[in-house]
């Protein structure tokens, strides 16, 4: 397993991660941000990111039946019409992970559940461990978990490390997507020693951000992060989705992300099994958006559902 | 060397610009045109529009959710900035008499809209007697975006005709500047700026009308769209396009003042409320 790699070498897979180019990165992401996708392309891109899109609901005030309003939003985004397909995900808190397993079973859409003191992650491992292995058993089919920032930034890579591979023990076969919280990490060096270090502990997904802090995704940072992904694969064969979250509402955002994502990772990531988009406005703004490419006419947030 | 102002100094030449969500700017299309052969105006695009009709979305709101009050003192603060710049106005609308007493009707308009905002509900709203426990009122609410078509004659007053009853309701304006004398329009942008009146609740376009009119007409998010300034030809391809959202398409006469104008750009909206709870 990609995921052994012997913890006495971790200083020197931290020491070695190599360091990022700020203003280089900056530059090729909005450079890549400016490419114009129009008609059929656009219609593509559109229907791409409904299909890799986790619906997301993270708020004190879901309901068992916010949620089941959602899944149903999740399995046929626009009512009355099935030329757009289902949605990848649902993402929601543990607590709500029975009511969304049971509106989506036999849907296709899989249920995650973020996991281990979410947003902070300021808790005690036993907690987080048993957090993630509770959703799993609530019916999860992922969990996204978030890294001690703390013990990140104050140099114990140890302890982040053991961290993810105790609770990718807990998740089992459930998918295990880690959020680095970017926003949180201060430089490009950091956010890329955290993907490596995620990737090194056996995470299938790395995850830009909860949305709860800003800034949240920036295309800058993804493209950080699907750098080292590509280079992961490179050293060890092992593909690593990727996540992008927080902030993305507008499709012109997901599309700016999906090439971002071509011009990275390549056609292989272009699908929900490596990609996805966590966002909860989004939806509306590509059902719009795909609206507008069919009737050649602007479109109004007042003729689509709201949740 | 003096310049046309007589200072002895280089002229600062202006370049005219488009109004949306609070900001002057030039076209995203890079375009321009010369309606009198002279001045530079930006030539929107579909996409400007769009942007319009998505900052006048955001102010809406805000803006209707003020007091009634509050939004005539905005009107009524339009008025005296406008006045305060008789002689640049002037100047746009050709100079002479004519330009004066147009000129003059326009600060008057806004002044007369802007002692609307509060008596309109009074004047318009009914009580209406109905068999049961019940009082039943009937009361205006604002609609939604309105998109004003102004007309090139009278420049600066047809499109105020139009504006201000549209804001003295509560809605919110996306507004395409007359095509072959744009400046009185944009120069009343610069007006409204620094009115009080919060980004995007006025929007002014600049560019061809053949370009625009089919975009604003069929646009799902403009809820009202007054024709003043159409040709025949233009309202039935507007009264068409605008069927899709039943539009309210205004067709009043272009004169009109009246608190039905304003009105006509709001929903009535009746209430039945149980008497004895």
């Amino acid at each position: 397993m990609a995921t052994a790699l012997s913890l006495t070498h971790l200083g020197s897979l931290m020491r070695g991660v190599r360091s990022v180019d700020e203003v280089g990165a900056n530059e090729r992401a909005a450079s890549l941000a400016k490419r114009s996708i129009k008609k059929s392309s656009k219609l593509w891109a559109l229907d791409l990111s409904i299909r890799c899109m986790d619906l997301t609901t993270l708020e004190g005030s879901d309901t068992p039946g916010k949620v089941a309003a959602l899944s149903a939003k999740a399995i046929r985004p626009k009512p009355g019409d099935s030329s757009i397909p289902s949605v990848a995900a649902i993402c929601v808190y543990p607590a709500r992970v029975a009511d969304a397993s049971e509106r989506l079973q036999g849907s296709g859409v899989k249920v995650a559940s973020v996991a281990t003191a979410f947003p902070s992650g300021q808790s005690f491992t036993s907690i987080k461990v048993a957090e993630a292995r509770d959703a799993v058993d609530a019916g999860a089919d992922e969990v996204d978990m978030v890294i001690d920032r703390g013990a990140f930034l104050s140099g114990d890579y140890q302890k982040v490390y053991d961290e993810i591979v105790a609770i990718k023990e807990a998740c089992g076969s459930a998918h295990l997507k880690v959020i680095l919280e970017t926003g949180e990490l201060g430089t490009y060096d950091g956010v890329r020693r955290a993907s490596i270090l995620a990737m090194a502990a056996g995470a299938d997904f790395i995850k830009t951000s909860t949305g709860k802090v800003q800034p949240a995704a920036t295309l800058p940072v993804s493209l950080v992060m699907m750098e080292a992904i590509r280079d992961f694969m490179r050293e060890t064969g092992r593909p690593v989705g990727f996540k992008a979250a927080g902030g993305i509402r507008t499709s012109k955002q997901a599309i700016a992300y999906l090439v971002v994502l071509y011009e990275t990772l390549g056609a292989e990531w272009m699908t929900p099994d490596r990609f996805r988009l966590g966002a909860s406005t989004l939806l509306n703004d590509v059902l719009m958006q795909i609206d507008k490419e069919r009737s050649g006419v602007y479109q109004s947030p007042d003729y689509f559902t709201i949740d | 060397m003096a310049n046309k102002n007589g200072a002895d100094r280089v002229d600062v030449r202006k370049t005219y610009k488009q109004y949306v969500g609070g900001e002057f700017v030039r076209s995203e299309s890079g375009r321009a045109y010369r309606p009198d052969g002279m001045v530079n105006v930006p030539r929107g695009s579909r996409k400007d529009l769009r942007d319009a009709v998505r900052a006048a979305r955001t102010a809406f709101a805000g803006w209707s959710g003020r007091t009634a009050m509050n939004r005539g003192q905005i009107l009524y603060r339009a008025a005296e900035m406008l006045d305060a710049r008789r002689a640049e106005f002037e100047e746009l609308l050709g100079g002479g008499r004519k330009a004066r007493a147009e000129l003059d009707e326009t600060v008057e308009v806004l002044v007369w809209y802007a002692g609307w905002t509060d008596k309109l509900a009074q004047v318009t709203g009914t009580v209406n007697p109905v068999s049961g426990p019940y009082f039943n009122f009937t009361i205006p609410e604002p609609t939604g975006i309105v998109g004003i078509v102004a007309s090139d004659d009278p420049a600066l007053a047809g499109l105020v005709r139009r504006l201000a009853p549209a804001l003295c309701g509560g809605n919110v304006v996306v507004a395409l500047a007359p095509e072959h004398r744009p400046l009185p329009a944009l120069t009343l942008a610069e007006v409204l700026a620094t009115s009080d009146f919060p980004s995007g609740v006025v929007n002014v376009l600049s560019g061809q009308r053949k370009e625009l009119l089919p975009w604003l007409a069929s646009h799902m998010d403009v809820n009202a769209i007054d024709v003043s300034g159409c040709t025949p030809d233009e309202v039935a391809l507007v009264e068409a396009a605008a069927a899709d959202n039943v539009k309210r398409v205004v067709k009043l006469p272009a004169g009109e003042r009246s608190p039905h104008l304003v009105t006509a750009f709001m929903e009535m909206k009746t209430i039945w409320h149980p008497i004895g709870v």
